[in-house]
């Protein structure tokens, strides 16, 4: 075969596999919104599903979501910047620093199952958390850890040097500095790692099932929204997963449209953040 | 007459087995401006970041000898760093402002020694841009952000920055080799202004700049004071065979 | 007092405590004790990420192991008949372990390939505009959570896969019809879900590979083609192992969207029957499972992580390799 004709067919190739990956999206956004945009009417997101009242609605997985977000970033965030900060401005390279470095890759690469098992057996069982929000939050965080501090070591990288020396040079203290250079410079990316870690949680599922539970009520009003935290509570793809498992397919199409919605809207906020340079001041 | 701020003897440093400062001894002068010439790499800036103690910060630096700012050891157990790093400013080669406002960049120093009072602040950062002689371009702009300044302006606010936390000596690394030549004359014209009540050090590799500015002038040459003494003397009469040459262009 | 001759050394000082009255030898012990308790609390959070795995390991293997104990290895790894539920149970693994392994193989094969030119694309083919289009297509394909993957392979793939199904066996007696919910469905599934994490690591890799290979490759009159599938992919190899790698992780470690389109029955892996891979099994059964059966599940649970850390150690190793 002429070389013209073979290099035309492998452009083509290549063509093809982007297309593909393309249309792939395309075909799953449209499919999942044209089948959930009906589902949507202002019940569904107020109210809870419930045979009696004869009402279809996620209000209550909704709110487990953000309990489960915001817990779960609570746990993770600090903790989650903490080592990086170690990893990138304490530790004098050596077999500490590997170890943990090993951990965190590690950590990356176990699979949510794995981490819904864990969860369930340390925090569910042996802290005796059982089947409950706070299981669930403290499950992700482990999940998400290396998420923040991944994101948050390219971050601190990414400082400057001469900021460092700058603000030592004048007498600071290793942690005044980076509290109040480091941190503020590398936030933009920190604040990436978080979007990142949000995007996930909101979509998990696997890690979940044995650990928060299924609970789909709304907590009582007052002291109701504390003590939710030790209840069980589904969050919305759990409740899309067990729709499709009881072949409620309307419903499980109306929570995909709003994760997807979500998952747009997250990753335009991450475009919107990296793209700006950012000066503090 | 200007007595001894800094007096170092038999200095030496290492970089793991890297000898970089081999029995340096030698004094610096209160209220006057000593420059330290020499080829790349001859320890001239390493010395500059012995003196408040920079040198800390990288892994593997072993140092003996003593280095006294007024009579104390500040090599010496029981030395508080930043206590040391406040008497002794220093300034980067690249300007460094700090990704914040021209003020929060100035009020900096203060802060981190414990100022917390806004009007002594606004008193200090004007005091400080003035000295640096860049506060008639920056007094309508304190709450823009440092880095949206020229690289001239941007070193004097780092000297600025330096001074805010009334120091006592200014160590100065190549402060001008990134700059343009009217800015680097500008900052010429400062440091001479500030030697009236600073003790300043400077690393140039510019022999123009040392005979225009300094008092006394040190050469260094592969981690060795080859000659330390008055800028006239040194550059008129030098006495060693090594100085001469340098100064006649024959080294890097 | 003054340095009257070159060199030699007057002693005189000032007040020790200079200008502002501070000796550097003053202690500011507050702001020392605020340092020293930072300092320690950062060690403490990057001890975590130990901690996490260690516990987790810990855990996997504390309940994994019972089962194989009271079964015996052979018993539970290497038998095929898995009935926990029946009067006489057994708890053979064998084939959800073979079932993983090769519902990875082939999802790797299909999407690796697909991911690979796509990454090509993105780095050496298309036009600015064009990349600018697929590249945050692909992150977003990252995003969609594996539910959303379920609900659709569920609803579109395995109608489609049962008409081929029905086409392939077509007269056939003894097929088990699975209505397409196959290790075939699995694989699709699985191959498109691989497709973000080994695209954006290749592209990483291609895009490392330095200008004058591909400028020198061109300069010797190779085509743009030529180049790339010659020069420019072989120097990217070790990323694109790690792209594989990453890839297959990915692949044994997916639970939620097989689950939805895999069928569910304990199966010799062919692509037309009804399948459990390691992680669906755990997705199905322990919401139920109780005594030997969790136990075993637990089994499964470790077999899984045994994998896992196979793929992460290997990962190590890559990424070691490439950094010395």
């Amino acid at each position: 075969m002429p070389r013209k004709i073979k290099d035309a067919v492998a452009y083509m190739v290549i063509y093809l596999a982007a297309f593909y990956s393309v249309l792939l999206l395309a075909g799953i956004i449209v499919y999942v919104f044209a089948k959930g945009f009906p589902v949507f009417d202002l019940p569904f997101f107020t109210t809870v599903s419930s045979v009696v009242k004869g009402t279809v609605g996620i209000a209550g997985n909704i709110l487990n979501t953000v309990y489960i977000v915001v817990l779960t970033l609570l746990a993770a965030v600090p903790a989650g910047v903490g080592a990086a900060v170690w990893l990138n401005e304490y530790a004098t390279p050596g077999r500490g620093v590997r170890l943990i470095e090993f951990a965190t890759e590690t950590l990356a690469g176990i699979p949510s199952i794995v981490f819904g098992l864990f969860g369930m057996m340390f925090f569910g069982t042996t802290l005796g958390f059982g089947y409950s929000i706070l299981t669930g939050s403290l499950t992700l965080s482990l999940m998400i850890l290396p998420l923040i501090t991944r994101n948050t070591q390219e971050a601190l990288r990414a400082v400057p040097d001469s900021y460092r020396n700058g603000a030592i040079g004048m007498g600071a203290g290793k942690w005044h500095m980076i509290r109040t250079i480091l941190l503020p410079s590398a936030m933009p990316g920190i604040v990436t790692g978080i979007l990142l870690a949000v995007g996930r949680i909101v979509g998990e599922s696997a890690a979940l099932l044995f650990t928060a539970g299924s609970g789909y009520l709304l907590p009582e009003a007052g002291s109701g929204f504390v003590s939710k935290i030790m209840e069980s509570g589904g969050t919305l793809t759990i409740q899309m997963y067990l729709s499709l498992a009881r072949a409620e397919y309307d419903t499980a199409f109306g929570i995909a449209a709003v994760l997807l919605c979500i998952v747009l809207a997250f990753n335009l906020l991450i475009k919107i953040l990296t793209r700006n340079k950012f000066f503090a001041g | 007459m200007n007595c001894i701020k800094i007096e170092t003897t038999d200095l030496n440093l290492y970089y793991g087995n890297y000898h970089a400062l081999k029995a340096v001894t030698m004094d610096i002068r209160a209220d006057a401006v000593t420059a330290l010439i020499g080829p790349s790499g001859c320890g001239k800036s390493t010395f500059l970041k012995t003196i408040n103690r920079m040198n800390d910060l990288i892994q593997g630096v072993r140092i003996t000898g003593r280095v006294c700012l007024d009579g104390e050891e500040i090599y010496a157990p029981g030395v508080d760093v930043t206590t040391l790093r406040r008497r002794v400013g220093m300034v980067f080669q690249q300007p460094n402002p700090f990704p914040m406002s021209i003020y929060d960049n100035i009020a900096y120093g203060p802060r981190v020694h414990g100022e917390k009072n806004k009007n002594r602040l606004d008193e200090i950062v004007e005091r400080s841009l003035r000295r640096a002689a860049i506060w008639e371009e920056t007094k309508d702009r304190l709450k823009k952000p440092a880095p949206g300044l020229s690289g001239g302006q941007q070193q004097r606010l780092c000297i600025a920055r330096a001074l805010a936390v009334e120091p006592e000596v200014l160590l100065l690394d190549e402060p001008t080799s990134a700059l343009d030549p009217v800015s680097s004359l500008r900052i010429e014209e400062l440091l001479l202004q500030l030697k009236k009540s600073y003790t300043i050090v400077i690393v140039t590799h510019n022999m123009q700049q040392a005979v225009r500015i300094s008092d006394d002038t040190a050469f260094f040459l592969a981690g060795t004071v080859v000659e330390w003494g008055r800028t006239g003397q040194f550059f008129s009469r030098p006495r060693d065979r090594k100085t001469m040459d340098y100064i006649a262009g024959r080294y890097g | 007092m003054d340095i009257g001759i070159h060199g030699v050394r007057q002693t005189a000082h000032n007040t020790p405590q200079g200008r502002l009255g501070l000796s550097v030898t003053e202690k500011r012990s507050h702001t020392q004790r605020i340092e020293t308790a930072a300092e320690a609390i950062f060690t403490l959070c990057a001890c975590c990420m130990v901690f996490a795995v260690g516990s987790i390991t810990l855990y996997m293997i504390a309940n994994g192991i019972p089962a194989i104990y009271k079964l015996g290895a052979r018993e539970i790894l290497f038998s095929s008949v898995w009935k926990p539920t029946a009067a006489d149970p057994s708890f053979g693994i064998l084939y959800v372990i073979l079932t993983s392994v090769a519902g990875t193989v082939l999802a790797i094969f299909l999407g690796v390939p697909v991911a690979l030119l796509t990454a090509v694309f993105l780095t050496e083919a298309a036009p600015r505009p064009l990349a600018a289009v697929v590249r945050p297509a692909i992150e977003l394909l990252a995003g969609i959570p594996s539910v959303v993957y379920g609900l659709l392979g569920m609803l579109v793939l395995n109608p489609l896969v049962y008409r081929l199904e029905q086409w392939v066996f077509r007269g056939s007696q003894t097929h088990q019809f699975t209505g397409g919910a196959n290790l075939l469905s699995a694989v699709l599934v699985l191959a498109i879900m691989i497709l973000p994490t080994v695209i954006s690591v290749s592209e990483t890799a291609l895009r490392a590979v330095p200008e004058q290979l591909r400028a020198s490759s061109m300069a010797l009159g190779a085509s743009r083609i030529q180049t790339i599938f010659q020069i420019i992919l072989p120097a990217a190899r070790p990323g694109i192992v790690t792209a594989v790698v990453l890839g297959v992780g990915r692949a044994v470690g997916e639970a939620m969207a097989v689950n939805l389109v895999s069928g569910g029955c304990v199966n010799v892996p062919l692509p037309f029957c009804s399948v459990r891979f390691l992680t669906t099994a755990i997705v199905s059964e322990m919401g139920y499972a109780e005594g030997l059966h969790r136990q075993a599940l637990f089994t499964i649970g470790l077999v899984l992580f045994g994998f896992i850390m196979l793929v992460n150690i290997l990962l190590h190793k890559i990424l070691r390799e490439e950094k010395g």
